[in-house]
């Protein structure tokens, strides 16, 4: 006779998982979706993203050129942010802005030298195009940084009072080169996984739906736990692929350094990855069709954790209402996570809370999949 | 565990009603029993409740009102300890089609519990009993449609269930498929005393069924053996013939305000009459060399008996030819037309030739090639070799305009499904190229003669099925085109609808226009002038539906019936391949 | 065949506006993306938070961190006394950067000395951190200037005078939401047709408009016609709210802008299209949607600029059509360009129109499953 069927069944549930991993490994586009989707989008964001400015295009306008005008020039060129090109009139130049050829322009009148040499406070004229402010605010901290260094030089070659009383001695922590990718590759860990996460399971409910199996499934004595978690664990093991691929190739393709340790790693990567395929599973049970539940899975998970995950927009920046709102976002929580684990190392005051808050997603997605799940068709 | 005295099945006031914008009443306080170790039908047409009866009994939704109980528990609070016991099978059989035959046994097996050391000789048994055994390796998306059924049907015995649910388990396979689906229900029953509750909207399968239950619009219409539908019918019912064609002979018995349906059945026209008073002499009067003969009567005339007062016959048009049209004339041509995709041969070096004003129809279960070798002739899709002309041309290639003499009709009734009925006949008569006051004529004039007029501002979609058929049919007729392509034209719509449907297409043939038809509804091939029958990409025969009944009838019999013929056809085609 | 193609528009639009989904297609990302972008997609700098360990601690070293704390840039969240508590400081996230200001700042700054002042930052977000640096220098340079004045010691001998063009303020809004005209031209436009055709053929109408006398260029421009015709509502929409909402200044001529949009809009349809004709369902046509969409957006330079990409990925980006259409919109916003200036930009749309339109034409009747 049959097992009575109140009970979970270890053999039922073992049935669901064989053939949950029997279909993912018949099915190409959950093996693409699970590793080639990932490193595809990893490639695109991690070269096509970044924020570092080089080689910005800078005009030089020399109206009357000599030593001091040349000197300035070569200050300039030694860095490696610059591009210099000379022009001698600034029409010219102006119109190569205009024109999108340069990027900005530094001005040396023709008395500057003069004015220079008078200790007269010679103005040298810097633009920069402003349509793009963070890279313009960049380039005028790099036109600064210049100046500086060759004020500093000129001053104290000619044996003048300090132009600059305090030096700035700058630290950058974990990331003493400011290199914007190794900022950038964690936190598109957790966009991508996101994504993943929840197309993976956001099609396999609504896809037994609509291949009308979901019926013959519901009628068998199987116990509707059993058939959540024999969706899970397939796709979770599936979807841990997929993340320790793009944590691979964040360390050997990107050269992001690893500091913290890859147990706090896997850990925190297990907890989002069932956020991410709960809320995956919630939005398949509710929408019972592929086609809108996966549209509805790129709406809510994706465009959120792309913008309002602190993975490249600072969310202390943003106004409070959104920042508020970014709380609501389980990308948030492990942005910051991987951003800590990979740069700063094991910081347990910003692993712990951000974790802790992660667990509790998981377990009210999951209690919200576990209720709106029922072995009824309504 | 389960009270084996109780019926299988007991409703008690059971009412379901599926909430939305205009609720629909699906099933309206159904009372009835279903007997143990029986085979019980659960007949009706479309939208009839039979779905949600089957999910009511399965556990799958809650009643709103009133009690079910099976196997002797309320499905309320013991539907997971009720599952156990039994075995349901959902429409297109609930097969995970990329998996093996024995993957899915062994699924089921495990989620059903069917203990170890019983699961090899349970799958054994089942194997040997469907036949699959040379296909455990096979994947269930390869099988045939009547492979997928039985596998289908194998999965739910795992656990040798004590109630089979089979939900419209025929839909769409073939003849023989079928047959052989019934002879294993009847073994269960026999064998393992199980009780059975199936589902059909095909009328004559009610008459293999111990006991029938008949459904309409929710409502209970009766529930007996069959046989004791059709016995009050006796003298009600009729064969006709007459030195007339069978269509002309069709249409004049149905003129008839005595006849209440008249139906074409090879060379003869059966008769079914309002009343048993009718006698023979007023059915026949005014028909040339009229014969009639009493015969006995079917489920099929009980059912249209019973709900002959939602039948109205459409209107009395004249449908002389205006030109003399010449009917020799071959307007589709075929010639060893071939379809391949990838390494599978959809369609074989079919060859046919379709006259003017003629019915053809294409015949053959789900997958035998038929649509592919409609689509090619509509040029929706390129042929692999072989020739194709319709009224002289490669649809293909041809200009815009050879496609303003052709009218189409897809399979699923396809129009614009949140567009209003007018506006769908407004964009229809447009791109037909209609306009100013021909459009707005034709287009009333499709209101009226289709009876659409009160559906006019509906949105398409929530049309029920029969008026979407109409609608449809009301577009592709727009521009008066002198071919017609029907795909499906009647799939899923009930035996009222249909036979409205046809009458329709045999005024339009009458009148002159060439129609080309595709279904795997056997009884239909009737209405053809000729037909081809189809199966795996091959036809295996072409000739009229009278000569093939001829031809295949067995002994004793005047005809044998179209199923018996492709039974015939299908089971001599296999004895060639074999050869 | 005007008759024919006004039917098919019609037709078009009924489906679509009826449509509850793709009514929402069209009002709800709109909506969402307008607010989402343009105040959460934000480079400025606001409240950073920094703590202060001040061993000075004299009048001078105050007067700096009040040059910190008084500005709406930085958010003084602590004071330091010890060493180690700086690590924890950053580590934990509390602060952003620590000004760290040496026992002897004030002495070695009256003696002529070099006076130091050590700032460290979190360099997790680079950028963020970047551009504290850029502020801190700023504020060094106006602090270190009104102290010299004020001892009246002679200025640097140079001067240096920056101005930025055509957004003097820096402000990221005025670079974001012109980009948001073209992320939701793109967006919008290319939903509303990359689903129309796999709509039909999922729906089975597609074989019934081609079994009908239209012709494949008919059907093209009918399904082409409401996708601009709704681009050109939503993209107006947008730009009215940059004008009006966000206060973005439109210093160019609007015929550049409604020019390079059209020719944007054409486009787009066209790729639209081409992805609706080879799919088979909605499903794949979403799909393939969103392949197209996410590395369009990435690859635009709507965010990053494209010049900071790797070679090969610019030269990639040349087949982007956005990418374009960000130099129009944006140029005509805030640059004041005019049609002569952007022609550079008009011609690769007008390319990519004509071959993704006359493909998707074509794939019309070639594409049978």
């Amino acid at each position: 006779m049959p097992q009575p069927a109140s009970q979970l069944s270890r053999r039922r549930l073992a049935g669901m998982v064989r053939k949950e991993s029997l279909q993912i490994l018949r099915d190409p586009s959950s093996i693409a979706i699970a590793f080639v989707l990932p490193v595809v989008m990893l490639f695109l964001f991690g070269y096509g993203v970044s924020l570092d400015a080089k080689d910005v295009r800078i005009g030089f306008v020399i109206e009357s050129p000599d030593s001091e005008t040349s000197d300035i020039r070569a200050a300039f060129g030694q860095s490696d942010y610059f591009e210099p090109v000379v022009f001698h009139t600034i029409q010219a130049a102006e119109q190569a802005m205009r024109e999108h050829d340069i990027d900005g322009i530094v001005w040396m009148q023709s008395d500057f030298s003069h004015r220079l040499h008078a200790g007269l406070g010679a103005p040298l004229g810097v633009i920069v195009n402003g349509v793009d402010a963070n890279q313009g605010r960049i380039t005028e901290g790099y036109i600064l940084g210049a100046w500086q260094t060759w004020l500093t030089h000129y001053t104290e070659r000619r044996g003048l009072p300090k132009a600059f009383p305090i030096t700035l001695e700058q630290r950058v922590w974990f990331n003493p080169a400011v290199n914007s990718r190794d900022f950038l590759v964690p936190g598109l860990v957790a966009v991508i996984m996101t994504l993943i996460g929840a197309l993976l399971t956001a099609m396999v409910v609504a896809r037994e739906w609509e291949r009308g199996t979901m019926e013959a499934l519901l009628v068998t004595p199987i116990h509707i736990r059993e058939l959540l978690m024999g969706k899970l664990v397939p796709y979770f093991v599936l979807g841990m692929g997929g993340m320790l691929l793009t944590v691979a190739m964040a360390v050997w393709q990107f050269d992001v350094p690893l500091r913290g340790s890859f147990l706090v790693l896997l850990v925190a990567s297990a907890l989002f990855m069932l956020v991410a395929l709960a809320m995956g599973l919630l939005i398949s049970i509710v929408a019972k069709n592929q086609f809108v539940a996966g549209q509805v899975a790129i709406i809510v998970t994706f465009l959120p954790a792309f913008i309002l995950s602190g993975f490249i927009f600072d969310i202390n920046s943003m106004p409070w209402a959104i920042q508020l709102l970014t709380h609501l976002i389980p990308a948030r929580y492990f942005v910051s996570i991987l951003q800590t684990v990979f740069l700063a190392g094991n910081v347990w005051p910003v692993i712990l809370p951000n974790a802790a808050a992660l667990l509790l997603m998981a377990f009210v997605f999951l209690m919200l999949v576990r209720r709106k799940a029922s072995k009824r068709l309504e | 565990m389960t009270d084996s005295a109780s019926p299988a099945i007991t409703l008690k006031d059971l009412g379901k009603t599926f909430a939305g914008a205009q609720p629909v009443r699906a099933l309206d306080r159904l009372n009835l029993q279903v007997k143990r170790g029986v085979v019980t039908g659960l007949i009706g047409p479309d939208g009839a409740g039979k779905t949600t009866l089957m999910r009511l009994a399965a556990g799958l939704l809650l009643p709103d009102e009133g009690e079910i109980r099976v196997l002797g528990q309320d499905m309320r609070d013991a539907s997971l300890a009720v599952q156990s016991h039994i075995g349901y099978m959902p429409q297109r059989f609930g097969l995970y089609e990329d998996l093996t035959v024995q993957e899915n046994l062994d699924l089921y097996a495990e989620l059903q519990g069917v203990p170890e050391e019983e699961h090899a000789a349970r799958h054994r048994e089942l194997m040997h009993m469907t036949g699959l055994a040379p296909f455990t390796a096979r994947l269930a998306g390869r099988l045939s449609g009547g492979m997928k059924q039985k596998l289908g049907l194998a999965c739910t015995l795992l656990s040798s269930p004590e109630l089979l649910l089979l939900d419209e388990p025929t839909v769409g396979v073939d003849p023989v498929s079928r047959r052989e689906l019934w002879a294993i229900v009847y073994r269960l029953v026999k064998e393992q005393h199980m009780s059975v509750l199936l589902s059909t909207a095909y009328l004559d399968e009610a008459e293999r069924c111990d006991d029938v239950i008949l459904l309409h619009e929710g409502k209970l219409l009766g529930q007996q053996a069959p046989q004791a539908f059709s016995t009050p019918m006796q003298g009600r019912v009729w064969e006709v013939s007459a030195a007339l064609g069978k269509r002309r002979l069709q249409q004049q018995l149905d003129l008839n305000p005595a006849v209440l349906d008249a139906l074409t059945e090879g060379r003869k026209v059966r008769v079914v009459t309002c009343d048993a008073g009718t006698t023979p002499e007023t059915l026949v009067a005014g028909l040339p060399e009229a014969r009639i003969e009493a015969v006995t009567p079917r489920f099929e005339d009980a059912f249209i008996a019973l709900l002959q007062h939602d039948i109205h016959k459409p209107p009395a048009v004249d449908t002389t030819p205006t030109t003399a049209i010449d009917r020799d004339e071959a307007v589709i041509q075929v010639q060893e037309l071939s379809r391949r995709f990838g390494d599978f041969i959809a369609v074989n070096k079919v060859s046919f030739e379709v006259r003017r004003g003629e019915i053809f129809g294409l015949l053959g279960a789900n997958g035998a090639g038929k649509s592919t070798t409609f689509r090619m002739l509509c040029g929706l899709l390129p042929v692999s070799s072989g020739h194709v002309s319709v009224a002289g041309v490669d649809l293909r290639k041809a200009a815009a305009k050879a496609r303003a003499r052709i009218g189409y009709m897809a399979q699923r009734f396809s129009l614009y499904g949140n567009l209003s009925v007018q506006e769908n006949l407004n964009f229809f008569a447009s791109a037909y190229g209609l306009s100013g006051n021909t459009k707005r004529e034709r287009i009333a004039l499709a209101l009226e003669d289709f009876e659409l007029t009160s559906y006019r501002e509906t949105a398409a979609i929530t049309l029920p099925l029969g008026f979407k058929q109409r609608l449809a049919l009301a577009a592709a007729l727009m521009h008066r085109p002198d071919i017609l392509f029907l795909d499906e034209p009647t799939s899923g719509v009930d035996p009222l609808a249909r036979r409205e449907f046809w009458w329709h297409i045999n005024a339009l043939a009458e009148s002159g226009v060439t129609v080309l038809v595709t279904t795997h509804f056997m009884d239909e091939a009737n209405y053809c002038d000729r037909l081809v029958i189809m199966a795996d990409g091959e036809v295996l025969a072409e000739d009229s539906p009278e000569n093939l009944r001829e031809h295949f009838r067995t002994a004793g019999e005047t005809e044998a019936s179209m199923e018996d013929a492709f039974i015939a056809l299908i089971e001599r085609h296999k004895q060639e391949a074999a050869a | 065949m005007l008759q024919h193609i006004l039917a098919l528009i019609i037709k078009e639009f009924l489906a679509l506006l009826k449509d509850k989904r793709s009514r929402f297609v069209l009002i709800g990302p709109p909506i969402v993306q307008l607010v989402v972008f343009g105040y959460a997609a934000t480079f400025d700098l606001n409240r950073v938070p920094f703590a202060v360990y001040d061993e000075d601690n004299t009048a001078l070293s105050h007067l700096l961190v009040e040059r910190f704390s008084g500005s709406d840039t930085f958010e003084l969240v602590g004071k330091i006394s010890r060493d180690a508590d700086i690590q924890p400081m950053i580590d934990n996230k509390q602060a952003l950067m620590v000004l760290h200001i040496s026992p002897r700042f004030s002495d070695d700054l009256a003696a002529g000395e070099s006076a130091s002042l050590q700032v460290i930052v979190d360099g997790r977000n680079s950028n963020t951190a970047l551009l504290a640096l850029n502020y801190v220098r700023t504020v060094l340079l106006d602090f270190s200037a009104d102290w010299a004045k004020q001892q009246q010691r002679p200025p640097p001998p140079a001067k240096l005078v920056m101005r930025a063009w055509y957004n003097s303020n820096l402000v990221s809004q005025w670079f974001i939401v012109p980009g948001i005209v073209g992320l939701l031209t793109l967006v919008v436009s290319l939903l509303v047709t990359a689903l129309s055709v796999a709509r039909e053929r999922e729906e089975g109408t597609f074989d019934q408009l081609l079994v009908t006398p239209l012709r494949p260029v008919e059907i093209l421009i009918g399904k082409s016609v409401p996708g601009l015709i709704i681009g050109l509502v939503e993209s107006t929409f947008i730009i009215l709210v940059a004008i009006f909402w966000f206060d973005v200044p439109l210093r160019g001529h609007i015929g550049a802008l409604y020019l390079g949009l059209f020719l944007f809009l054409l486009a787009n349809i066209g790729i639209g299209l081409m992805i609706s004709s080879l799919s088979v369902t909605q499903q794949q046509g979403l799909l393939g949607a969103f392949l197209f969409l996410v590395p369009a957006v990435i690859l635009s330079g709507f965010a990053t600029p494209i010049a900071n990409m790797p070679e090969a990925v610019q030269q990639l980006t040349l087949l982007n059509p956005m990418r374009y259409f960000l130099i129009i919109v944006r140029g005509v916003f805030l640059e004041g360009a005019d049609i002569k200036l952007l022609v550079p930009q008009y011609w690769p749309m007008a390319v990519i129109a004509l071959f993704s339109l006359s493909s998707a034409a074509w794939l019309f009747r070639r594409r049978m499953y």
